[in-house]
């Protein structure tokens, strides 16, 4: 092997790139409540005896199932700005692509979330709703009360999953040149000329993260499996 | 807000007069095409072999097989595919990443990275569904055809292994469609794609949404294709007896 390394860029960068993780982090954690809120609302949507609602909701999430994450992003790089822009009168200069980024990141993964939260809703047995409007409740109570609670405790290993995913998949933002957490080690390691040990190490982070949290969800899983 | 439709500019000639835009498009399409089979050609042989390596009752090679789903499945692809073109070619030794930057032209080494990538990233899924399919099969069939004499790879090729693989077609093809868009990430190393292509349209003519809107529609038209055709193939595969079986 003829490669010198050199990790010596890095200490000094850290400062820089906690400030991409900081980003990274802050799109995960909006991404992953709006996606969660908004999946919940679709997957009752589609899953509701009103047959537009459920066309709806089936159309969005079939839509942003077939077309690839980087050409959403692209697409919400694009709109975002003069949308936003056209309503609150921004100054043009404003940086607004982690405001896309986020926003694009939450519409997107809020259809994959519809389809997990769709499959716990589906895997109550019907007997509970029947039991619950037995006993007088009204369909969004029955919902609310009963039938939401179970799915949500199967659900949550798969949610948590779906969560370390759109963690890896921020990654992506990097077609807008915003410095994620990514993008800032590919910078310093471009400005270094390090960008093998750069790169690297970045993947060792997001590898430590993932796999330590996908062991714990591991974990879980196995204390939340419903008797 | 005023925007100039015009859709006219697919036909126009692009500037070094050899196509059209319209042949940019096409050009990107056929390789995100390319790209993806070849892709998956390398995906679904590496992740069979892990996939039964995991099963194994050896503890060193379902251990190497297990390590190696754990660390395709957590490094973002975007990472994993910098690390193939960017850390590999410059790491190999015995100057097997000399002749790699110097023997092939910057297209084809784009291409190979992008391939070879997007094969082992989409092995790892496969390899968890294969082993997942090994592990659907009832016990008995294992012991039944170590019982009639077969050897553990015997029993593999002729017993589990062809039930395996027609339980496990149905999740086999999300990982079929999934490569097909995760090969838009390859855009990133400026392999010219269907992506890149777009982003490359919009630079050239300032027309993004024409532009956008040609790429999403391709992007839809190969997701159903595909998914027409792997019906066909599940149809086909079903096993009697099981649910949504013949």
């Amino acid at each position: 092997m003829n490669y010198e390394f050199d990790w010596s860029s890095i200490p000094g960068a850290l400062p820089f790139l906690w400030e991409g993780m900081k980003v990274s982090l802050e799109i995960t954690v909006i991404a992953v409540i709006f996606g969660i809120v908004w999946g919940t609302l679709l997957a009752m949507m589609r899953l509701s005896p009103v047959k537009p609602l459920a066309m709806f909701a089936a159309g969005y999430v079939n839509l942003f199932r077939a077309i690839p994450l980087v050409m959403v992003l692209l697409w919400f790089f694009l709109i975002v700005p003069q949308v936003l822009r056209g309503a609150f009168n921004l100054d043009p200069n404003t940086d607004v692509r982690l405001t896309s980024a986020m926003i694009g990141f939450a519409l997107f993964e809020s259809a994959y979330y519809s389809e997990i939260i769709r499959a716990g809703i589906q895997s109550v047995p019907k007997g509970q709703v029947s039991a619950a409007s037995a006993l007088g409740m009204s369909y969004a109570q029955a919902m609310r009360l009963v039938v939401l609670p179970q799915a949500f405790r199967n659900m949550v290993p798969l949610l948590l999953t779906q969560a370390i995913v759109l963690f890896q998949d921020t990654s992506l933002v990097y077609v807008s040149a915003l410095a994620d957490f990514f993008g800032a080690a590919y910078k310093v390691g471009d400005r270094d000329g390090r960008l093998v040990e750069l790169l690297l190490f970045a993947g060792a982070v997001y590898f430590v993260l993932c796999f330590s949290l996908s062991q714990v969800v591991r974990r879980l899983q196995k204390r939340m499996a419903m008797v | 807000m005023s925007y100039n439709w015009n859709w006219g500019i697919f036909g126009n000639p692009v500037p070094t007069g050899d196509t059209t835009y319209l042949g940019w498009m096409l050009s990107g399409l056929q390789t995100t095409v390319l790209l993806s089979l070849s892709a998956w050609v390398i995906a679904l042989a590496l992740g069979s072999l892990m996939g039964v390596l995991r099963t194994v009752p050896h503890k060193g090679l379902s251990g190497i097989a297990a390590a190696y789903v754990e660390v395709f499945r957590n490094i973002p692809l975007l990472v994993q595919l910098f690390i193939w073109y960017f850390v590999l070619p410059e790491v190999l030794p015995f100057g097997l990443g000399e002749r790699f930057k110097q023997d092939l032209d910057p297209v084809t080494q784009q291409f190979v990275s992008a391939m070879v990538c997007l094969g082992f990233f989409t092995s790892a899924r496969v390899c968890e569904q294969v082993r997942s399919g090994i592990n659907a099969l009832p016990r008995g069939q294992k012991n039944a055809g170590l019982a009639l004499g077969f050897t553990l790879p015997q029993t593999y090729r002729y017993v589990l292994l062809p039930m395996a693989f027609r339980l496990v077609v149905p999740p086999l093809t999300s990982e079929f469609l999934n490569i097909f868009k995760n090969s838009a990430v390859c855009s990133t190393i400026g392999l010219l794609e269907l992506a890149a292509q777009g982003r490359q349209l919009v630079d050239y003519t300032a027309q993004p949404y024409e532009s956008f809107i040609a790429v999403t529609v391709l992007y839809l038209i190969i997701n159903i294709v595909v998914m027409l055709l792997m019906r066909v193939i599940e149809t086909r595969s079903r096993v009697p007896g099981y649910i949504g079986g013949k």
